[in-house]
């Protein structure tokens, strides 16, 4: 109805329109006199799914009873305690009264502003001594259904018949010796077998949309762990992927494990809801086998990401670092001018106390002892120096320290056996404008630790990259400037001279800004990822002698085989083209290639230690030639049936396209006069060729334009 | 192989097409002069100067005196080879995207492009043999089913008797050229999962190759739209070619212009890629292009090939000896 219509009507009736106040007038409930509200539609959609809405509620039990008198004591002494953790609404507290005795009932109700007060409230004052015999009982009042539905009497929990497990490690039993390796592409993750000798992978298990994000092998392959929505889950089994384990944790975002794969350490962040503040952590801790919760962690960001970036980015991952070893005893978590470690046996810190270190900010476990090493930066403008410092766990004893001046920043990098500790060093110069680079190196398993200092040649030179060999005693340097760095190689044991750490040799000029060693030492690839566009140079460090160099042009990803025998260079969605991984030899020969759009990930399968002492490998190293005459007759085998299938496959390809050509060539002669009518009865193409060949003849011509007579005079 | 570059064109190359003697290439790009040249040595011989857009593509008669160019300036055009002047205009409310003469020359089959109101259109003209009696009106007029979708491409098939089309939509489809009943449609299982962009039929129209940005070249049967092959690229496909001398094909495309970086020209792959058509195996390429390639032509003779790119080179190759005696 417009404006004017109501107007004219009210005056109609009589009524003087602008005396009349809409919100006054109420209508019988439920009664709408045919008018259907236009606020319908808008309150439809709302009917959004609301939770209980008594999330911000607690219970307290265990008070005392008390009479009328003291009521508002009580009250009072209620509202400083529960004031502490939160806002209590208004009328928030509820304290029932017993109408028959006029005492109370011992309990009451807390309304907070928000659940997390009331979730923080309940935590803290669980267990809280009023006094002797009033303990606090506190729990959320949403909690209270499957409180009250707890049976009277406990029941034994029923023992479940033993089912053997499958066998977790079958892979490692194939007869061919190959390994897995998963991947991810588009909605897909597959797990691959990599078989060189058929120069391609072969499918294990293959599925859509199995992980919301990434996907992660435990650190001895037994598992492949997938991230969901509602938590992270581990795969694995004898012959297929099946589900052993699920862990609930919400939106997790990161999973580690640790080095023994008995724990599972999850990880949660929530954006805050006010930016000003920092975002929320969540961190769990699982039993791989059972799936038990071993401890959580809640905190703000602030708390878990020391040494990282920090705030924004959430916590530097992973915020526990598990010591070395494959008994998972220990894990650490650094925070501000502390370390915590925590031990596996009762899931809380060692000696119930953290390390006191002030500044620290950088720590790292030792890969097989329990031995921390952690990095302090100079203090005071200078007046403290930096310190380096080896701390043994648990008994928190110093084994060896190490004061540096003008430090700029430290790195530390632990050899994988745990030998050796190099520290890189970033020093001012003089005149405090730039910095310079050195390396210090600790000899971990030798008498009171010694350490050496080791300088490059050209001091001024940048460290683009630096790796360990693992196992051995060699280490790589890439130094010296973009685009065309050096690289050097150094051993810290030689013959000559013992315990001196001995430059090797140096590359000069290399595309190379990564280093990947094999993992079994001797061989490593020097990798120009990024803006060198992928080159690879394979080398052998032991000959110091290049065998090959090649391209994976826009290689992102580079990663060993954990036996050592093959790589794999990616190229993943980063960029747009020519998705999908390739297969090279340890010696730079390309195996195959598979291309994949949206490639996103590629991990190898990784395998548990050897049990081979190294004596028995020593010794199979050296009658290699015996051993491996099965194997190369194998492979001979191998590659005769594949290349009669490829015969055989390419026959079959032939003799199909014969056929489809000699189908058309029939059409085509029956529909010659057809073509020819359509033409005009001009003969078509191959036909008249036939018929009157076109021949090109070259003629040799001569004419005569002018003679003229010259005399020559003698 | 030393290439001839030709630059003739201010702008990036659309099409290219040889006569049927193999002696004349002409070629069209977005600058507005489809341009003749000599296949041999590639000294230009001359240019069609009329258009006012982007020429999209050309046809040229079994006699080589005639030639048909569709345009974005919403004409297409008949020409005198021999003179290079204009024969006759037929005006389209959109621009001509493709040009196709049939067997005998009496027939052209001109698609469309969605502009505006208008849906993309298989127009087919009878060519009159004197241009005097030349009228404009269509025989056949086939709408594309989704005519928001471009179709990119329309040929004759076997006799006259189908037109093949595909576009946008990444379905090929079969029509009767007589009554304009739509025949057949590609099996969207095994057909190409994103835009055809390029269409090419072997000499005797007995099959014929479409290349798509969905990174694949496919080999399908002309008559029963069976698909015989399927060549895979790394990289969108602009071009396709097959050789008329052995069982090649080649493949032409490389990132989208838009989307070229500015690092490296080897990102882009800009390659023609040779394969095997029997085996779908990739035999080799040549590079050289600065830019994706647009166009691709084999000479009937298939002892040369030309191609054409973003970069507005055409790039003349005549194969070495070599070339004829490879084995896989």
């Amino acid at each position: 109805m417009a404006t004017l219509d109501i107007d004219s009507r009210a005056a109609q009736l009589g009524i003087d329109w602008s005396q009349v106040h809409l919100d006054s007038i109420h209508l019988p409930p439920g009664e709408n006199f045919g008018i259907e509200s236009d606020d319908e539609g808008v309150y439809h959609d709302d009917q959004l799914e609301f939770d209980t809405g008594f999330g911000n509620i607690i219970v307290v039990d265990n008070l005392p009873t008390v009479a009328k008198v003291k009521f508002e004591k009580l009250e009072t002494v209620l509202k400083k305690i529960y004031n502490q953790f939160g806002v209590i609404k208004e009328n928030g507290l509820c304290m029932p009264v017993d109408p028959n005795t006029g005492l109370t009932f011992g309990y009451c109700f807390i309304e907070f502003n928000t659940p997390q007060e009331a979730q923080n409230a309940k935590e803290k004052t669980h267990g809280y001594k009023l006094d002797k015999s009033h303990i606090f009982s506190v729990n959320m009042f949403d909690d209270f259904d499957r409180l009250m539905n707890v049976k009277e009497e406990w029941e034994a929990p029923q023992t479940k018949p033993y089912v053997p497990g499958e066998n977790l490690q079958k892979w490692l039993t194939d007869e061919k010796a190959r390994d897995q390796l998963v991947i991810r592409s588009g909605p897909d993750t597959e797990v691959l077998w990599n078989d060189p000798r058929q120069k391609n992978t072969e499918p294990v298990h293959k599925r859509s949309y199995w992980t919301e994000s990434y996907v992660q092998w435990s650190p001895l392959g037994t598992y492949l762990v997938t991230l969901h929505k509602q938590g992270a889950a581990v795969w694995g089994g004898a012959d297929t992927f099946t589900r052993l384990m699920r862990y609930q944790h919400n939106m997790v975002k990161l999973v580690d494990f640790s080095p023994g794969e008995k724990y599972l350490v999850t990880y949660h962040s929530q954006e805050p809801s006010n930016p000003r503040d920092a975002s929320k952590v969540e961190i769990k801790v699982f039993d791989v086998r059972t799936g038990r919760m071993m401890r959580d962690f809640k905190g703000s960001a602030d708390e878990f990401s020391i040494g990282g970036p920090g705030g924004v980015a959430g916590a530097s991952w992973p915020v526990f670092r598990w010591a070395g070893g494959k008994d998972d005893k220990y894990f650490a978590k650094l925070s501000k001018n502390t370390i915590s470690v925590y031990e596996t046996e009762t899931f809380g810190l060692i000696d119930k106390k953290s390390i006191k270190v002030d500044n620290v900010v950088d720590m790292c476990w030792s890969p097989t002892d329990s031995i921390i090493s952690l990095f302090v930066p100079e203090q005071g403008g200078g007046n403290q120096p930096a310190k380096v410092a080896l701390v043994q766990i648990p008994s928190k004893v110093e084994l060896r320290q190490k004061n540096l001046f003008s430090v700029s920043d430290c790195k530390m990098y632990w050899q994988s056996s745990g030998e050796y500790l190099a520290v890189k060093v970033d020093r001012y110069t003089k005149t405090k404008k730039s910095t310079y680079s050195g390396f210090e190196l600790f000899r971990i398993k030798e008498r009171d630790i010694p350490i050496e200092v080791l300088e490059l040649d050209n001091k001024n030179d940048k460290i683009i990259a630096f790796a360990w060999e693992p196992k051995g005693h060699r280490f790589a340097v890439i130094h010296g400037d973009q685009p065309r760095p050096d690289v050097s190689f150094y051993t810290m044991k030689t013959t000559q001279h013992g315990g001196r750490v001995t430059k090797l040799g140096t590359l000069k000029a290399k595309q190379a800004n990564a280093l990947f060693w094999s993992p079994t030492g001797k061989y490593i690839i020097l990798a120009g990822l990024k803006n060198f566009n992928g080159q690879l140079e394979f080398f052998n460090v032991d000959e110091l002698e290049t065998m090959a160099t090649t391209e994976h042009f826009m290689a992102t990803d580079i990663e060993w085989d954990p036996t050592g025998r093959y790589v794999a260079t990616a190229v993943t969605s980063v960029h747009e083209m020519e998705n999908g991984f390739t297969v090279w030899s340890f010696n730079g020969k390309l195996l195959y290639r598979v291309l994949k759009d949206h490639f996103f990930q590629l991990t190898w399968r990784p395998r548990p230690a050897s049990f081979l002492s190294p004596e028995r490998e020593e010794n199979i190293a050296k009658n290699l030639k015996r051993y491996s005459r099965k194997y190369e007759a194998e492979d001979q085998d191998v590659s005769l049936q594949l290349s009669e299938q490829d015969r055989e496959k390419r026959r079959a390809l032939k003799e199909e396209w014969e056929r489809w050509v000699m189908q058309w060539k029939s059409l085509y002669e029956e529909e010659k006069l057809e073509r020819q009518n359509l033409r005009d009865g001009e003969i078509s193409d191959e036909e008249e060729d036939d018929d009157e060949a076109k021949e090109v003849k070259e003629v040799e011509f001569e004419d005569v334009i002018d003679v003229t007579e010259e005399v020559v005079e003698e | 192989m030393r290439p001839i570059l030709m630059k003739g064109h201010e702008r990036p190359l659309t099409f290219l097409r040889y006569n049927r003697d193999g002696d004349m290439l002409f070629s069209c790009a977005k600058d507005h002069t489809p341009t003749l040249w000599y296949a041999d040595n590639g000294e230009r011989h001359g240019t069609f100067r009329g258009h006012n857009g982007a020429v999209w593509c050309c046809d040229v008669s079994r006699d080589s005196l005639r030639l048909i160019t569709g345009s974005a300036d919403q004409t297409a055009k008949l020409w005198d080879v021999k003179t290079g002047q204009q024969l006759f205009s037929f005006k389209f409310g959109s621009p001509a995207r493709s040009v196709d003469f049939a067997l005998g020359d009496k027939l052209a089959v001109i698609t469309t492009d969605p502009f505006m109101e208008r849906t993309s259109a298989i127009h087919v003209k009878r060519i009159a043999e004197d241009p005097e009696d030349q009228v404009s009106d269509s025989v056949l007029v086939l709408p594309s089913p989704d005519g928001k979708k471009r179709i990119n491409r329309a040929v004759w098939g076997p006799l006259n008797q189908t037109i093949v089309s595909g576009g946008e939509d990444t379905v090929l489809r079969i029509w009767d050229a007589e009554t304009g009943k739509l025949l057949k449609e590609s099996d969207a299982e095994v057909g190409h999962k994103n835009t055809i962009t390029s269409l090419s039929k072997a000499a005797d129209d007995s099959h014929f190759i479409t290349g798509s940005l969905d990174k694949t070249a496919k080999l399908w049967d002309m008559r029963t739209l069976t698909l015989l092959k399927t060549y895979v690229s790394g990289v969108p496909v602009n071009a396709v070619s097959m050789s008329p001398l052995l069982d090649h094909v080649v493949l032409g495309g490389g990132q989208d212009a838009s989307a070229v970086t500015t690092t490296d020209h080897r990102a882009g792959k800009f390659e023609a890629k040779f394969y095997d058509k029997i085996l779908q195996e990739e035999i080799g390429g040549v590079k050289g292009h600065f830019g994706p390639i647009n166009a691709l032509a084999f000479n009937p003779d298939g002892k040369s090939f030309s191609s054409g790119g973003e970069d507005g080179y055409v790039r003349l190759h005549h194969f070495d000896s070599d070339y004829f005696n490879i084995r896989i």
